[in-house]
């Protein structure tokens, strides 16, 4: 950790919790004016690498120095906005910071075949602008700010989604439907935080808890709540709040799918958390009731349901979207225990839940980039015709169902064990019949890709093997070496998931 | 003689107007209501009615689309590097944060740099609201052909 923290001199140390988001933010207009995507893409790759250098350095930074409180323009909290890094959203910062530049990696393959060469650069530059987005919301102390960003990010989202059209024209509908409810979602948060600033007259967050908690919780902040739960549900794709997300993901272009499902709910999902426990307090009785009736069953019903839906999909990328909305009901029973030990599991799912859908999206996309294959049965064969691809998906599938060997069981058995812990037995049979489920999903495009045949080709010949672009499959493969390597070495992620449970929930 | 010359006439006339007045709007902007948004907004709305008047054809000529394209990136780039400016310009000898405006003059008494800052970051504001107003106007009215001057 030491290391990490004298990672960058320390003049750029002391600015890195503003040059995370700034960073990104300038490079999106700098890839605005360049002429190529290819350009566009390498201020893209320098960018993400030096977010990444800058994630790493905060982590060494939190873990050595505690929490940082960075004063922008000066002013001082709560006057003014803070950006506050602390155990709970290192592992975000992380998540966003390495994910992302994984998936910047995957672009350029990935981007040169769907999006118009007139277009590519500026698509870059959307992309900048929803990773400085992500990252703004993670990293910022002040709830109007954690608005202003979801919103940077939402709308630059809209675009890139709508982006996919060069492929397939319904990116467009699936894209303004998530515009329409996206804002929604926006407007009932906004609203929620409009009646917290009523309540307690601050917008900073550490300084809205302290007034809460001196003034007690009236009627304004049980609205205020329940406005927030909305919204921010819905940016999470939180269960019935979910449908603007299948679409989104089996539309948008692969790279946007990749990046989105592994950081964009769970950056969701962590304002939820902050909101939930660090501005009202978990042990006031309408928060505590919300944990049992709410985030709870939402999320078992959200493992059921969904993962029916996704059994049944033709889509292969609609299909994983459906799964994507079944683990975050994983993360919202986590949530939902109301215990240290639920609320790390669910962390920890939530990191681990990135590792798989990362390597999943990216192996579709390079199944659709030599191919173009999209839906479930045009998978047949590609175990014998893309073989690294179709190992590196199975070994993120296998991840997906919770096999053991893999990080999936991992974060399925700390799920579990917060269960019984919690003496909730329905909850543990809930996800093993989820669990069962994703197997069956699992098992519809396993056996595509490796019990059929490849489709013969023109003549009788049976296709040739095809190998994905290095620049493909070296962040795919490494994702999916993560998800087994993680196995084996769970105590990083382990360590950050207790650590950022403990950051909100006190005690060790 | 060319039809609607009154409208053309009056709008020649008002066409600076607007501009200068969408100026004082945006240097107002720290004494009085204004700033960069409303003047952007103006400002792009000269550009507008010229197109109504003239057609979409002289107004892409007066203002190149490449030009709001680049405008809107430009007026970013000038907001964000404000902050970054302040990160290496050390006011008073210690080390400031991010948009700390007060780095941009040695007069601390007076607040001059926070004058400035936020005269230079408006003016990022008006660069980009100004492009972006444009931008989505030539998106729409691009769409459809100019009607011609005989259907009036």
């Amino acid at each position: 950790m030491d290391m990490l923290a004298s990672l960058l001199p320390a003049g750029i140390a002391v600015h890195a919790p503003a040059l995370i988001v700034v960073i990104p933010l300038i490079m999106a207009a700098v890839a605005a004016f360049m002429p190529k995507g290819l350009w566009a893409w390498g201020v893209t790759l320098v960018t993400a690498i030096a977010v990444a250098v800058l994630s790493l350095n905060i982590l060494g930074q939190v873990s050595t120095g505690g929490v940082i409180s960075y004063a922008m323009g000066g002013w001082l909290p709560p006057a003014g906005i803070e950006l506050r890094v602390d155990m709970l959203n290192v592992p975000l910062l992380l998540l966003v910071g390495i994910v992302g530049l994984l998936c910047v990696i995957y672009a350029l393959p990935s981007v040169a075949d769907e999006i118009a060469k007139k277009q590519q650069a500026l698509f870059y530059s959307a992309f900048l602008v929803c990773f400085a987005g992500l990252l703004g919301v993670t990293i910022t102390g002040d709830a109007f700010n954690v608005f202003v960003f979801l919103e940077i990010s939402s709308i630059s989202t809209y675009t890139i989604i709508a982006m996919g059209a060069g492929k397939d024209r319904r990116a467009l509908t699936a894209s303004y439907n998530y515009l329409v409810l996206g804002t929604i979602g926006a407007t009932f948060f906004v609203i929620g935080v409009g009646f917290l600033y009523m309540a307690t007259g601050t917008l900073n967050i550490a300084d809205m808890a302290a007034v809460l908690e001196q003034n007690g919780h009236d009627r304004v902040t049980q609205a205020a709540f329940a406005f927030i739960v909305v919204g921010l549900g819905l940016k999470a794709a939180m269960f019935p709040l979910h449908v603007w997300l299948p679409n989104a993901y089996a539309f948008a272009p692969n790279f946007v799918t990749a990046f989105l499902a592994s950081t964009a709910t769970k950056v969701a999902f962590y304002a939820l958390i902050r909101f939930v426990f660090s501005v009202f307090h978990p042990e006031v009785n309408f928060v505590a009731m919300s944990f049992t009736w709410l985030f709870a069953v939402v999320g078992v019903v959200a493992m059921m349901v969904a993962s029916m839906q996704a059994v049944f999909q033709t889509d292969a990328r609609r299909l994983l979207a459906y799964s994507s909305v079944a683990q975050v009901g994983y993360m919202m029973l986590g949530l939902g225990m109301g215990t240290a030990a639920g609320l790390s599991a669910s962390m920890l799912h939530l990191m681990n839940h990135a590792l798989m859908k990362g390597a999943l999206f990216m192996a579709l996309g390079a199944f659709a980039l030599n191919f173009g294959v999209r839906r479930v049965k045009d998978l047949a064969g590609l175990g014998q015709t893309m073989p690294a691809s179709s190992a590196a998906f199975t070994v993120a599938s296998l991840s997906l169902v919770g096999v053991p060997l893999t990080v999936g069981f991992t974060s399925k058995w700390y799920l579990v064990t917060a269960a019984l812990e919690r003496g909730w037995w329905w909850a543990v049979a809930a996800l093993m019949i989820s669990s069962l489920l994703a197997l069956a999903y699992v098992a519809r495009l396993l056996s595509a890709i490796w019990m059929e045949t490849p489709p013969a080709g023109k003549a009788g010949i049976a296709p040739a093997r095809r190998l994905a672009p290095w620049m493909v499959l070296a962040p795919m493969s490494l994702l999916a070496f993560a998800n087994i390597y993680f196995f084996f070495h769970a105590d990083p992620l382990v360590g950050l998931a207790r650590a950022a449970a403990n950051a909100v929930m006190g005690g060790n | 003689m060319s039809p609607h010359l009154i409208l053309r006439v009056v709008s020649k006339l008002l066409i600076p107007m607007i501009v200068v007045f969408g100026f004082y709007v945006q240097f107002h902007g720290d004494f009085g209501p204004g700033g960069g948004f409303q003047a952007g907004v103006i400002i792009a709305v000269a550009v507008i009615l010229y197109a109504l008047i003239f057609g979409m054809e002289e107004a892409r000529r007066a203002v190149p689309p490449a030009v709001v394209r680049y405008g809107a990136a430009l007026g970013v780039l000038i907001y964000a590097s404000v902050g970054v400016a302040t990160l290496f310009m050390n006011g008073a000898g210690e080390p400031l944060n991010f948009l700390d405006y007060d780095a941009l003059h040695p007069d601390q008494g007076q607040h001059t740099g926070q004058h400035y800052g936020i005269l230079l970051v408006e003016l990022g504001v008006l660069t980009t609201v100004a492009s972006v107003m444009l931008a989505i106007f030539y998106a729409f009215a691009g769409r459809v052909p100019d009607i011609p001057d005989e259907e009036w």
